[in-house]
């Protein structure tokens, strides 16, 4: 545990054309990545966030709407907020860790509610803060992150993380995706705000989420909890990209003959779709919403009607065929450990936000994504931004120390060949994907899978390092593949069925495995028990 | 997946080229950006809420790419219309603050 995974280079004076030195990295332009850059900046630290993609546009959120689990303090509401989803979460949350998170997060609303997000009104005039819709928040954030004086950095995916001799954090190299100009960030200390991953499914704003954040982590001996909550998988329009659950609770789902599937449902029912979709098509249509259902639906998310409106669908009236897409992580619950109440991670200098974190901590073993998550990420974000702050202010910022690179598969390799990183990509995916090998599983169908993971893992590492060309694709495919090993690893381990995991030879939750799974490694990868508190 | 660039609507703002998070755009000196890898879209929609002209269309299907006209799409009001479901735009307010979750979180 906490070894060190790579054989470290020293960074070179020549490395990156754009040199940046900061007080605080945030990795990662999402709800959580912002929040932390925010709440550094607040602190007095200069900070930088490197976003893969665009931050306002990037991740799950902006392009969709979420609930948020924000609940008042008054009377008894957080109780049964708490207790609502405590079992099923398989009781591995925490009430402290709940606490807080209701706390932050009923903080941070009101802060989004004084910059000025247009919440709804309610007849008593009061605001309604339980949602949010993603374009208009992340465009918010966007906007205050960089009125707190932030640098950002578009188009800038990170490829490695930067260590110093002692393997304190200490910064991170990258690429600009359009120029492929080389970056370097020397920081004195590094947020990990990457999402989850959702192994390039296509469900909505998830294809930037490949998990990278986790592989840069794994590389300096970040340990992970929960990788066996990890397959979450969003119901939409076969044809389309938008995972809204939500909806479908006012959904029947229907055989092609158009038999009702009875006991199908977006909540509860899932399983049976999933196991119906093994086999044959299924069908949904939203006809248990009445008229007010349907007005508050269009008004809710606008971007859940893009699908039918243009394909010419009225999914009041029509069944049409529906998919469930990997969320993998995004919406699975495993994710770096948190070491502390700042959202250190295991590594100094190194903290986890959002996604990317184990959410276990508030939900245990299973989360719908939004509500929690969301909360999680705002929380978080603001913690582990303030955090990294202190750590950068109180272990100084020693310009003189020697630098090293951490980066391995896909960056470093002694081979002469290099990797089809398509092919492993899709390689990867035929494994995570089949709802018979993840949705339900099996002890020796994980192993089967694990077999030939493992072997793709070993010619990895053998292969010739990525040109600057395919490095960015390099590390994504590699961190799919370290993600997909430590996943199922890990559910092999928990041999019960418990929140989200399922294994069909053990179906039901044993109570001596009320524990969280830790994990960890690249080459070898381990797994081992942690109490709950 | 993203499907048209309005070449009579696009200025060459090259906004989109910033905007999309999965860098799908490349910019064009002179002229409009094309569409350099369309595999790489997840119809995630953000181009379009992005565009100040109303010139890119995003077809729902995820997985594939699928034929459009420019023509049934501006007669059909579908260039646009994301952008303006969502309030965004010269002249038009959010339509956040007509966000009814919390009625459906209230029912579901």
């Amino acid at each position: 545990m906490g070894s060190r995974d790579f054989n470290p280079t020293p960074l070179s004076n020549a490395a990156g054309a754009q040199q940046h030195d900061v007080d605080v990295l945030v990795i990662g332009g999402g709800p959580a990545g912002t929040w932390a850059a925010i709440s550094a900046a607040a602190r007095g630290a200069r900070v930088l966030l490197a976003d893969k993609g665009y931050c306002g546009t990037s991740g799950a959120t902006a392009p969709s709407g979420t609930g948020v689990w924000y609940v008042d303090p008054q009377g008894t509401r957080r109780e049964e907020a708490k207790a609502s989803r405590y079992d099923l979460g398989g009781r591995l949350a925490e009430q402290a860790w709940m606490d807080r998170v209701l706390d932050q997060t009923w903080a941070n609303m009101q802060q989004l509610a004084e910059w000025g997000y247009p919440f709804p009104v309610g007849e008593d005039g009061e605001q309604r803060r339980t949602s949010l819709q993603g374009p208009e928040y992340m465009r918010l954030m966007r906007k205050r992150a960089k009125e707190a004086g932030v640098r950002i950095l578009d188009h800038s995916p990170a490829l490695e993380l930067l260590v110093d001799e002692e393997g304190t954090v200490c910064g991170a190299t990258g690429q600009h995706r359009q120029t492929l100009e080389p970056w370097v960030v020397r920081a004195g200390a590094v947020v990990i705000a990457t999402g989850g991953c959702a192994f390039l499914s296509r469900a909505l704003g998830c294809n930037v989420l490949t998990g990278d954040g986790h592989l840069m982590a794994a590389e300096v001996g970040a340990d992970f909890s929960g990788m066996e909550f990890s397959n979450a998988y969003g119901l939409s329009a076969a044809f389309a990209s938008v995972t809204k659950s939500l909806f479908y609770q006012w959904a029947s789902f229907y055989y092609e003959d158009g038999g009702v599937i009875e006991g199908a449902g977006s909540a509860f029912g899932r399983s049976l779709i999933a196991k119906t979709l093994q086999t044959q098509r299924v069908f949904a249509r939203l006809d248990k919403a009445d008229d007010q259902i349907k007005a508050w639906m269009r008004a809710a998310q606008p971007n859940f009607f893009l699908p039918f409106d243009r394909n010419g669908l009225d999914p009041f009236t029509q069944r049409f065929p529906v998919t469930l897409r990997l969320e993998g992580t995004v919406r699975g619950t495993g994710g770096l450990r948190i070491a502390g109440q700042d959202c250190a991670t295991s590594v100094p200098g190194l903290y986890a936000a959002g996604d990317a974190a184990t959410r276990e901590l508030i939900c245990g073993a299973f989360t719908g994504g939004g509500s929690h998550n969301a909360a999680w990420a705002l929380s978080s974000g603001f913690w582990a931004g303030a955090g990294a702050a202190g750590f950068a202010r109180s272990n100084g910022h020693r310009a003189s120390r020697a630098v090293l690179r951490a980066g391995g598969a896909g960056l470093q390799g002694t081979g002469s060949e290099r990797t089809d990183n398509e092919a492993l990509i899709q390689a990867v995916q035929a494994e995570v994907f089949p709802y018979e090998r993840n949705w339900f599983r099996r002890g020796d169908v994980l192993q089967d899978s694990l077999s030939r993971l493992d072997a793709l893992w070993a010619r990895l590492r053998q292969a010739a390092p990525a040109d600057r060309q395919q490095a960015v694709r390099a590390r994504e495919a590699a961190a799919l593949l370290a993600h997909s090993r430590w996943m199922y690893r890990s559910a092999l381990a928990r041999k019960e069925t418990r929140g989200m995991h399922r294994r069909q030879e053990h179906g039901t939750a044993d109570p001596s495995q009320r524990h969280r799974l830790l994990s960890g490694g690249l080459d070898e990868i381990w797994v081992s028990r942690e109490a709950v508190a | 997946m993203i499907e048209l660039i309005s070449a009579s609507r696009c200025t060459g703002c090259n906004i989109c080229v910033t905007a999309c998070p999965t860098n799908v755009f490349d910019a064009v000196p002179g002229g409009p950006p094309v569409v350099a890898r369309q595999g790489d879209c997840q119809t995630c929609f953000m181009c379009e809420l992005y565009c100040p002209e109303d010139a890119l269309f995003v077809a729902p299907s995820a997985d594939q790419p699928v034929q459009v006209s420019e023509e049934a799409l501006r007669q059909g009001a579908l260039l646009g219309s994301y952008r303006k479901a969502v309030g965004w735009g010269r002249g038009r307010t959010s339509t956040a603050s007509g966000d009814f979750s919390y009625h459906l979180l209230q029912r579901a």
